[in-house]
Order: C-alpha cells, then structure tokens, then sequence
C-alpha cells in the first residue's frame, strides 16, 4: 500500500510560471494571514470566540468572509480569461489550453459554490435570526458544522492551485468527458469532493433556517408579517433541502465511476451519461433560484427602507417568491434543449420557462411600484437596487429567448448564453448580496461603510459589467462559442478587447470595494450606528443594538404587524427599557464543528489523492466527534439577569447619545403617501 | 405528539403489531404472485405497484405514527411536498431519459 | 421514570419538537436521494452491456428474507420506543439489542448477496444495470448500517445516562430514521427485485 496515493512530488506546479505563480500568491496569502494573527497576538481570540463560535453573527461574518476572499480569487480567473481571449486571435495568447481549461472550470465553481453560497448563507445567518425576532437559529451547532463544511469545500478549491492540477470539464462536469477515460488525474476529483462536500453543509443549513423561520418566530409574528428577506430565505432553504440531493446523487455517481470503475456515465458498457446531465440540471435550475431569491429579498427590504415607503404588494411578492420555488423544479430540461429530446418534451420545458418569468416579472413592478412616490435616498444599496430592476430586465428578456427550444438551438453553448446569464446573476445575484452588505454592514460591526467609496464601486461595477458582457451578446450572435481558448476570426477581437476594457472596469470596482473597507475602518468614528438603526429601518433587526448582543433580544418583542420595526416606532413602543431582565439561555462555544470541518476537509484530500487510511482516518474522526457531542448533554449556559442587564444599561447610555436619525429628519412623515394595495 | 415533554409517548405496543401483520401481508401476497408467476407481467407489475404504494401508507401510519390529528402541520406539509417533488423528478427524469432513448437507441 | 412523569421545562421541549422537525426534514431530503436513485436504476435497467440481467442475479428467497428481518426490526423498536414511554429501562436496552441483531442479519445477507454477485463477476463494473443495482441497494445498506451504529451509541447512552429527557428525544428520532429506512426497503423489493425476477 503505497502511504501518499497517487500524490508524487510531481502534483507542486513547478511546471509552469503561472501556475507557479498562483500557487505562490495562495500559500503566501495563507502565510500573511497566519503570520497577521501571531503579529496582533490574536490567536486566543480567533480561536475562543470566531473558530468555536455557534453564534450566528459571526458565523454569517466568516461566511461573508469566506465569500468576499473567494469573489476575489473568482474574479482573477475572470480577468485571466478576458485577457487571453483579448489577444488570442491566430495566437496562442499567455495561457495554454489546458490552463485556460482550469481557470474557466475554476472560475464557474468558486463563484456558484464558493462566493454566492456562503455570500447567500451569511447574510442570512447574520439577518433572519434578528429579523423574526429570535435569540438565536434553531440549531447552532449544526451551523457552525455547515460553515466548516463549506470552508472545507473552498480550502479544496484553493488547495488544487497548489496541490495538483484543477478540473479541465467546466463547472458543471459533464461525462464522457469528465469521466476517467479522457479526464484521468485529480482535477475533476477535486472538483466533485468540494462540491460533494460544501453540497452537505449547504443541505444543513437549509433544514437549519426553515426549522428556524418556522419554529422560532417571535410572539405574533405570523408567516405573513415576515419581512420579505426571511420570505426569500424561506423558500431558499426549501429548494436547498430538496434540490442539493440531486447534487449529491450526480457526484457521488460520477464519483464511483471515476474511482471504482462503475458504468454510469460511461461511453461502453451499459453507461448513460445524459442521466448526469438530467441530474445535474435537477440541481442545477433550483440552484439558480436558491442564488437569486435571497437577493430578491435584499432588493424588497432595501427599495421600501431607501423610498420611506411601505413595501408595495407585499402578498404579490410573497406569491411570486413561493411560486418560483415551486416552478424552479419544473424548467431543468431548458438548460439541455440542444442534446436530443423529442420536440414534445423540449416545448414543455421551454413553456414552463417562460411561465417562470411571470412572478419574477411581478416582483419587478413591485419594486418599481414601491419607489413610485417614495421619497427616494441614493445611497449605495439603493444604487444598487436600481441598477439591477434596469439591468436584470435586459437578461430577463434574453432569457425568455433562450427558452423558446428552436431560438435555443441557434444561441447554445454561444457566448450569447455566457452573456444571458451573467446579466442575471452580476445584477440579480451579485449586486443583491453587495445591496444587502453595504445594508447590513452597520449592523454587523456598529459603524457604516464608506458611501463615496460604495457609490464609486456601484459604478464601476455597472459600467463594467454592461462594457463587459453587451459585446459577448454580439459575439454569439456573430457564432462565437464560449470558452475559447483562441479563435481565427478577426470580426471577433474588437469586442473582445472591448469586454476586456469592461472587466478592468470592474477590477476598478472590486479596488472601490476594498478601499471601502479600508477607509470605513480606518474612520469608523465618524459613522459610528449607536442606535442600532442607521437608516430608519423597517424590521426587527434594527430594533437590536449594531452590534447585536449574543442574545440578540433581551426581551422578545411583541409583534402587531407587518414592518415590525416601523410600526413600533410608530407607535411609540420602540426603545422601551423593561422592568426587570431574566437569565437567557445560550449554546456553549465548541471546537467540534471546526474539527468536522477539518476533518472533512482531510477526507477529501485523501479521496482525491487515493489515500484510502487517511480517509479512513477522517471520517474515524468525524464519527468520534459526532459520538461525544451527541452524548453531551450540557451544551447551553445561561447568562444570568444581571449581566444582560449591564449590557441592555450600556445601550441605553450609547442610545441617549445618539444624534437624531439623519433618514428619519421628517418627523411627520408616515411613510405612506399612497394607499397600500395589497 | 405531547405538548409537555416535546418527546411523542407511545403507550401500547399496538400500532406496531397492527404494522407488521398488515406488513407481512402486504408484502407477501407480491411475493407469493411473483414466485406462482401465473399473472401475465403487465398485470404483476400494476399488482406489485399498488401493494407498494399501499404498504408505504401502513409504515407511515403505524410505524411512523403519521395522521392528520396529531402530527404537526409542518411535518405532513413536508411530506406532501416531498411527495409532490419526487413525483416531478422521477417522472420528468423518466420521461426525458425515455424520450432520447426511443430517439437515440431504437 | 415512566416519559410523562418527566419534568422537561418549556424551552427543553420545544427544542426537542425543532428537532424532531429538522430531522424529519433530512429524511425528506434523503428521500429525495433514494427516489433519484431509484429513477438512475430504472433509466440503466435494460443496459446490461451483455451482463447477467437480474433475473439470472436475484433469489426471492433471499429478498424474502431480508425482507422479513428488516420488518421485524421495526417492530422490535416499536417495543422499544413502548418501553422507553413505560420507562422500562432494561426493556429498552433489550428490545434495542434484539433490533440490533436483526439489523446485522439484513447486513449479513446482503453482503453475503453482494459477494456473491461479485464473484459470479456481476460486480459493480460489469455493467450500468449493476453498477445501478449495487448503488441503489448498497446507499440503503449503508444507512441501515449507520443506523446499527446509532442504536449501539444509543445502547450506551441509555446504559449509562439512563431514560433521560435528551437520551429519549434522541431515541424517537433514531426511530424515525429505522422506520423510514423500511419504507425505502420496500420501494427497493417492489422495484428491483420482483420486477427483476419476473
């Protein structure tokens, strides 16, 4: 038995300078940050309080992390292939085939699985809890299992720039050509364990937040007073729940063909790879929603807080939001019109299709019929909101294109469909989630982020993505497909050097975003959010101090509408100090999610690289922990009345000193200037 | 389920002698007509399918303790979406796969 | 302490109810799992690349048996769960002793299937049927043998900790999944092995 599997000295990419250089900036990028936190002295503390957490807010933080750190590695492969295509006309440009292969595969899974999903799972940790009034998610533990698990599946991500070479077969690994036969190596090894292995941690934390939205509500909040984001959380976890399965059974099964030599994807031998591609999609449809509807909740929060306005029909989108969970597992076959099904099969899916752009469309006018004599303040994540409802019209209609099968069969697989659907996911995912942390951030940390910077960076990511995809429209109507490594025809270069004009504009963006960061850090004084409601929010989660205490709510508030918040406001019961506090009941802090995690991530490098006792060794030490904790019965503590009674006092002090609400300055206004419909 | 513990209390063993009887019919009426083999295959195959679908409704019943008074509403919401869900994967996965099999193979 | 003499505060019992939920939603989920791979067996049934088909592979017999111990199993933790509500802690640990043994009789035949099967050479890689067959059956396999594994830490929990509030609320889920797992199995009787041996 040979101790390191098929890893040799050969898997370090010293073959390349490229490689070599990106395997450089990730292990000095882990070593900047090990060396950061032994500078500060802060080891104690990221352990005891961030590594060990079961506190959802800092849980969402690292997700948020998690996301930001990989937006960054996901959008370097972006720039890479934009620049190889700019120059790769009759030239074999700066990156061989099989590179570029790696970095359009690399690129499609970190952003789906490794930036909007914990982007997505952040925001929601940081904001459902607060937001239904809730001390805390239904299962903390299991949370702090799901972060780990999907950092698991990112450290795999980055770990394959060092260790090995990555997946040459896209981000969605279709067989033949992801089966071992023409893909030996690690690469789609790589890519199936990370997915199979963040996939888990993904399904836990949809049974995590349905349980939570539905169980932990605070008195009175009924399923129909729930602001919308949790309504948009809500059918997420759902999809999530029931759609990851489908994940799971495609890379476990591609999994067994690869490494054990099973036949279900197979060329020869009884093999039928069009079922992966089935199983694949029956994922994949619902994945999309599960990406866009958090954001269309972020949209519906931001629109109605930013035009002081109550969200216009809120049933209709509540409807809409249900509708399209519902509808996302009815459309998948439109994602493979061109491989062969039969004219009756293709127009049914391509007539679900168009259906399924109904309830979004009247999201659409919800949103613009809430801003509709709203008075309308353009801060960041207002632009931002804006800048999607225009934006996302555009690749809503070439979506309805795509789903008619015969105009299908002229744009697949062009860079017509690359275009479409980054002009849903940029707007409609990205810029929800950049909505929701520029939202959101105060909440998190107690001061705001920069709004000169934010508006900066909402420029230049809006100019950049329309100077970087529009010319990826023509280019697939001028045939082109996508990911060309280099091409032959000089019509194509000039836009593709346009679009790579676009995505240095959006790196101009991504700086705007980190000079965000560092300059709102660097003045945190000067926007400081004592009174936990820096812009006159609408729902619960501005009701808590910025930052929220560990339990969120001293006492749980008492619901009588929907805008829990504002109504409270209104009715002059926000900011009441209570008679008497009483002992709240928390979840101890545990290194056992951390070391699942850990192990997790170790049994996937074993599996990738054939290790079977190391693998062996894991999932041993996996089973250990979870035996110990399920045995442990004295999980919680509690954090008597008085010291919750020191930090509600604290508050109170901060909140007399808060200067007046510079959104709230119209004491008069109401914030309904037209009926509400619904 | 019991408002006070939060833990379902089973008094009597008699839903699970009930289940296992009803069990052990259902099931081996299907095996007995498969060994006898005297029914033609399509008239098996229906006979098979119906005694499925009918014990899973005796093991959600008197195994999994599932009725419309006690079980919380979530739980048979969730099971009636998973039902629905599973039809629409299955069928559809069987509809597409059989489609471009009679276009592809035959 | 018989469950209803038991003092469990408010907040106790309705985390065990949250529970209670969150697991039923994973069997859903799982559920999923198995009816995708039962669809994958149903899409590769025919594709025996020249193989042996099931009719030359599967003995009723055995599927009868298997069958039979399995049912069984989920009665024995019927009367365990009984015992458990009664109290009853050594009922509880023998009633989960025996369902622990009728557990490893199903795994002990179906290996003893799988092996057999293997050495006819109708493993996994001779054919798409088979290596349909063999995942289908063999996820099943696995989870009743995960289940095996939680009744034995489950044994040890009542051993030691007795017929508390947590060890019974952690019972009642282990009993959802034992049972849910039979309702899997006779999907996977009713949809390989006796359209298989027709």
């Amino acid at each position: 038995m040979d101790l390191f599997g098929r890893l040799t000295i050969e898997s370090l990419p010293f073959y390349s300078a490229i490689a070599a250089s990106g395997a450089a900036v990730t292990v000095l990028g882990a070593l900047a940050v090990v060396g950061a936190i032994t500078y500060f002295g802060a080891w104690r503390m990221v352990l005891t309080e961030w590594v060990s957490s079961v506190d959802h807010k800092k849980i969402g933080i690292m997700y948020i992390m998690l996301a930001l750190v990989m937006l960054v590695r996901g959008f370097v492969d972006a720039a890479m292939m934009r620049s190889q295509q700019a120059i790769a006309y009759n030239s074999e440009g700066y990156l061989p085939p099989g590179h570029f292969d790696q970095i359009f595969s690399s690129h499609g899974t970190i952003m789906i699985f490794f930036m909007a999903m914990p982007f997505l799972a952040g925001l929601a940790n940081l904001i459902v809890p607060q937001q239904i009034g809730s001390r805390d998610v239904a299962f903390p533990f299991m949370n702090s299992i799901s972060l780990w698990l999907t950092t698991a599946g990112a450290g795999l991500m980055l770990l394959s720039l060092v260790v090995g070479k990555f997946s040459t077969a896209g981000w969605t690994a279709y067989p033949p050509y992801s089966g071992v036969q023409f893909t030996p190596g690690v690469g789609v090894d790589y890519w199936l364990w990370m997915v199979f292995i963040a996939g888990f941690g993904s399904t836990m934390t949809g049974i995590n937040f349905l349980v939570t939205i539905i169980k932990c509500r605070a008195p009175g909040m009924t399923m129909f007073r729930l602001p919308l984001f949790t309504w948009t959380i809500f059918v997420t976890s759902l999809l999530m729940i029931f759609a990851f399965p489908a994940l799971t059974v495609a890379c476990a099964t591609l999994i067994l063909d690869r490494n054990f030599d099973f036949h279900f994807f197979t060329n020869a031998m009884g093999g039928n790879m069009m079922n992966y591609i089935n199983l694949f999609w029956l994922w994949g449809h619902p994945e999309v929603y599960i990406l866009i509807l958090p954001a269309f909740g972020v949209f519906s929060e931001v629109v109605a807080v930013f035009s002081q306005k109550r969200l216009f029909g809120y049933v209709s989108l509540v409807c809409a939001t249900v509708a399209i969970g519902l509808l996302s597992f009815t459309v998948w076959l439109h994602h493979f019109f061109t491989m062969g099904s039969s004219a009756r099969v293709n127009s049914f899916f391509g007539t679900m299709t168009t259906i399924i752009s109904v309830p979004t469309g009247v999201k659409v006018f919800d949103w613009l019929l809430t801003m509709y004599r709203g008075r309308i303040i353009f801060k960041p994540p207002m632009l931002f909101t804006i800048g999607f409802l225009v934006t996302f019209v555009i690749g809503g209609l070439s979506g309805v294109l795509l789903a008619l099968p015969p105009v299908d069969y002229m744009m697949h697989n062009t860079t017509f469909l690359v275009a479409h659907f980054h002009n849903m996911i940029i707007p409609g995912v990205l810029f929800g989630y950049l909505a929701g942390y520029m939202f959101w951030f105060p909440k998190a940390f107690g001061f705001k982020l920069n709004e000169r910077w934010g508006t900066y960076a909402f420029w230049c990511w809006i100019i950049g993505f329309y100077v970087a995809f529009m010319p990826l429209y023509v280019l697939g109507l001028l045939g082109m497909p996508r990911r060309m490594e280099h091409y032959e025809i000089a019509a194509w270069q000039p836009h593709l050097i346009v679009a790579w004009v676009g995505a240095f504009i959006i790196l101009l963006g991504m700086a705007c975003l980190a000079v965000q960061l560092i300059v709102s850090i660097r003045e945190r004084n000067e926007a400081l959010d004592l009174t936990g409601d820096p812009w006159n929010g609408r729902s619960l989660e501005w009701a808590t101090s910025s930052p929220a205490a560990p339990y969120n709510f001293a006492v749980l508030p008492q619901v009588e509408g929907r805008d829990a918040w504002w109504d409270m406001k209104a009715r002059g019961v926000a900011y009441q100090r209570p008679d008497k506090y009483e002992d709240i009941i928390m979840p101890k802090n545990t290194y056992v999610g951390a070391v699942i995690g850990g192990a997790g991530f170790v049994f996937g490098f074993a599996m990738i690289w054939w290790m079977w006792w190391l693998a062996a060794l894991a999932l041993l030490v996996i089973f250990v922990a979870v035996v110990i904790r399920a045995s442990d019965d004295d999980s919680d503590y509690v954090m008597p009345a008085s010291e919750v009674k020191k930090i509600e006092d604290a508050r109170f002090a901060e909140l007399a000193k808060a200067p007046r609400n510079e959104m709230a300055d119209d004491p008069g206004y109401a914030g309904d200037p037209v009926p509400e419909a619904t | 389920m019991d408002a006070s513990s939060g833990i379902p209390i089973e008094r009597t063993a008699r839903p699970y002698l009930i289940g296992i009887v009803l069990a052990l019919i259902l099931t081996a009426i299907p095996f007995w007509l498969v060994y006898d083999g005297a029914l033609p295959r399509e008239t098996l195959l229906m006979v098979i399918a119906t005694f499925a679908v009918v014990q899973i409704f005796v093991h959600l019943r008197f195994f999994l303790h599932i009725d419309f008074s006690t079980t919380p509403r979530e739980n048979l919401i969730a099971l009636a979406f998973a039902a629905v869900l599973i039809c629409i994967m299955v069928g559809g996965s069987l509809w597409i796969m059989f489609d471009l099999y009679h276009r592809m193979m035959v | 302490m018989t469950l209803e003499a038991m003092t469990v505060s408010p907040r106790d019992a309705e985390k065990y109810e949250e529970k209670e939920f969150g697991f039923w939603l994973y069997l859903m989920s799982d559920a999923v799992i198995f009816a995708l791979l039962f669809a994958t067996y149903l899409v590769m049934v025919g594709n025996t690349a020249g193989g042996p088909t099931g009719k030359e592979l599967f003995s009723l017999e055995r599927a009868a048996a298997e069958t039979l111990v399995l049912l069984l199993s989920s009665t024995t933790f019927g009367f365990a769960a009984v015992a458990l509500s009664a109290g009853d802690r050594s009922k509880v640990l023998m009633w989960l002793a025996i369902t622990v043994l009728l557990g490893a009789c199903f795994i002990f035949l179906e290996i003893g299937e799988f092996c057999g099967m293997i050495q006819e050479g109708a493993g996994p890689e001779r054919s798409g049927f088979l290596s349909a067959f063999f995942t289908l059956v063999g996820t099943h396999g696995l989870h009743v043998s995960v289940g095996l594994l939680w009744i034995c830490v489950m044994i040890g929990q009542v051993f030691f900790k007795g017929l508390t509030a947590p060890v019974a609320s952690r019972l009642m889920r282990l009993g959802l999944f034992w049972h849910f797992l039979d309702i899997i199995w006779v999907v996977i009787f009713s949809v390989v092995y006796l359209p298989g041996v027709l």
